[in-house]
């Protein structure tokens, strides 16, 4: 178990290195947010004073954009799909084939630290930009509450670790993992709920969706936080939730087992 | 003259080198297309919810956004065709030391480092947002004249320059921080507003800023504009002529400091 503590303080100290980088991403980051936001208003502003949309108030959006924004800090990968595919492609893994550490669980810590110090530095902008629409920042309900969405995020940061994970190994198969990234995060962008809330979608899409892992990445715990799933509804949703966890974890060990047959250590 | 004729054929052997290139790597190239397609088509889906709830966001239809969406994306695809590989190289040519090859040869160095690979994917790209532009123009009924299409290529070349030197200017800022990385994805982040009514933006800091420092608010409006006959005075275009003027020259002058204040790397 220390094997893999040394893995996250270098972790730690390899990620601290982009912390400037860091914070102009998060900083830039809100710029889009920022014309989100003000395209919103915009509607809101054609409506009738309290008149709701998809179940939301203005309030209501601003918070969940903002917490869309806190749940990527804390969740989005950043370099992790890349560098998997680069240690494939350059021969790199086969050095942990020969060491008694495993490689997944070296990348699980990589990100986690890499998580740790991201959301670090993010916290300054994304703190002040939430502070500025503050008026319109709903707190969770009560501490419980407050829990069970730090306890779905962790879940929706390991699905989307294994996500990007799985994805990264099919540089075994594949020259250049790229284009496969872009393309499933496209459809993570829409149907995560990170480009607008899920609810504003036909029930029967919005339905078909949650089938999908995808809405347990984002929309699902913002939609906790919110306090719009309770009752039996959170408690299922926390159960599926943990269930593609598991889902993702069997996926990626898969995988990996298929691919290390087809692996030839190129380079290496 | 002769000069033009020669940067023309210069830039005619570049197009050879980089159908090469591409054609090596067939599957590849359809999937990058494919990308980009994909998040284009997110970008209207994006705009088509919203216009599920609503009938007009800050006095513009559903139609004359898409018209927007697409604008902005056949300029930003336009960008990457030109330009966008090339301006992320230049980071690299700095840290590996290539651009002192580079500066020894009889061209301009400038517009050999801007224009040497071609994205050959990115004018498809740009013909399916001109097409998608076509269609909002069919949707709302509407048929520009010849003037106002000539008036779209002109504004639409404009914002193409504001993309170009905003770019250009953040990565000569690698002569001094090596890493450009990040400054691409930050330039991303603009890209994203500029495909939103400027209408939206109420008077303050946010739209001052985006419309006299960093124009994104007119690069793609005002061509749209300028086609739709919307515009709100012709101040507009002016002023977007006015900005990529502006920046061009502003890179201009920092490229030429940066140069004379560079002492190569490694090599």
């Amino acid at each position: 178990m220390t094997k893999y503590l040394h893995v996250l303080s270098i972790g730690v100290q390899n990620t601290l290195v982009y912390r400037v980088n860091f914070l102009f991403r998060a900083a830039f980051g809100l710029v889009p947010l920022m014309g989100t936001l003000y395209v919103w208003r915009a509607i809101y502003a054609g409506k009738a004073d309290g008149e709701q949309i998809g179940a939301y108030t203005l309030s209501g959006m601003v918070s969940y954009y903002l917490l869309v924004n806190f749940v990527d800090a804390l969740t989005a990968v950043a370099e992790d799909d890349w560098q998997i595919a680069a240690d494939i492609k350059d021969g790199n893994i086969s050095q942990f084939l020969l060491k008694p550490i495993d490689y997944l669980a070296y990348r699980l810590c990589l990100y986690l630290s890499g998580r740790a110090i991201y959301t670090g530095v993010a916290l300054v902008p994304v703190a002040a930009f939430t502070y500025l629409l503050r008026a319109d920042f709903t707190w969770p309900a009560d501490a419980g509450t407050a829990g069970l969405f730090l306890l779905s995020v962790l879940m929706a940061g390991l699905i989307q670790f294994f996500l990007a994970y799985t994805l990264a190994l099919l540089a075994f198969w594949v020259l250049d993992v790229s284009t496969f990234i872009f393309i499933q995060f496209a459809f993570e962008y829409l149907a995560s709920g990170h480009l607008f809330p899920l609810d504003l979608l036909p029930a029967w899409l919005a339905q078909m969706l949650k089938l999908t892992p995808y809405p347990y990445l984002c929309w699902f715990p913002v939609s906790v936080y919110l306090g719009r799933v309770t009752g039996p509804e959170l408690w299922t949703g926390l159960a599926i939730q943990a269930a593609w966890v598991v889902a993702g974890y069997a996926l990626a060990r898969h995988v990996w087992a298929r691919g290390i047959r087809k692996y030839s250590a190129v380079g290496g | 003259m002769k000069t033009l004729a020669r940067y023309l054929s210069l830039y005619a052997a570049m197009w050879r080198n980089s159908v090469t290139r591409e054609m090596s790597f067939k599957l590849n190239f359809v999937l990058w297309i494919v990308v980009e397609l994909l998040w284009f088509a997110l970008q209207l889906v994006f705009m088509s919810v919203l216009y599920s709830h609503t009938d007009s966001i800050a006095g513009w239809s559903k139609w004359e956004v898409v018209m927007l969406v697409g604008c902005a994306n056949f300029i930003q695809q336009l960008f990457t065709a030109f330009f966008l590989t090339n301006l992320t190289d230049i980071s690299e040519h700095i840290r590996t030391g290539k651009l002192d090859f580079m500066l020894l040869l009889p061209v301009n160095t400038r517009f050999l480092v801007s224009l040497r690979k071609v994205d050959l994917g990115s004018y498809i790209n740009s013909a399916c947002a001109l097409a998608v532009m076509a269609y909002a123009a069919w949707r709302l009924d509407f048929t520009p004249t010849a003037v106002q299409v000539a008036g779209f290529a002109v504004m639409a070349l404009a914002g193409l320059t504001v993309h170009y030197s905003l770019m250009f200017l953040l990565v000569t800022t690698s002569f001094w921080t090596v890493r450009a990385q990040g400054v691409v994805y930050g330039y991303y982040n603009l890209f994203n507003i500029a495909r939103l009514p400027d209408s939206a933006f109420p008077r303050g800091a946010f739209k001052a800023f985006f419309t006299f420092g960093l124009p994104m608010l007119l690069v793609s409006n005002v061509p749209v504009k300028v086609l739709l006959g919307k515009l709100g005075s012709p101040w507009e275009m002016a002023m977007l002529a006015g900005m990529a003027g502006a920046c061009l020259g502003v890179s201009e002058l920092v490229w030429r400091w940066s140069l004379r204040h560079y002492t190569s790397a490694s090599s």
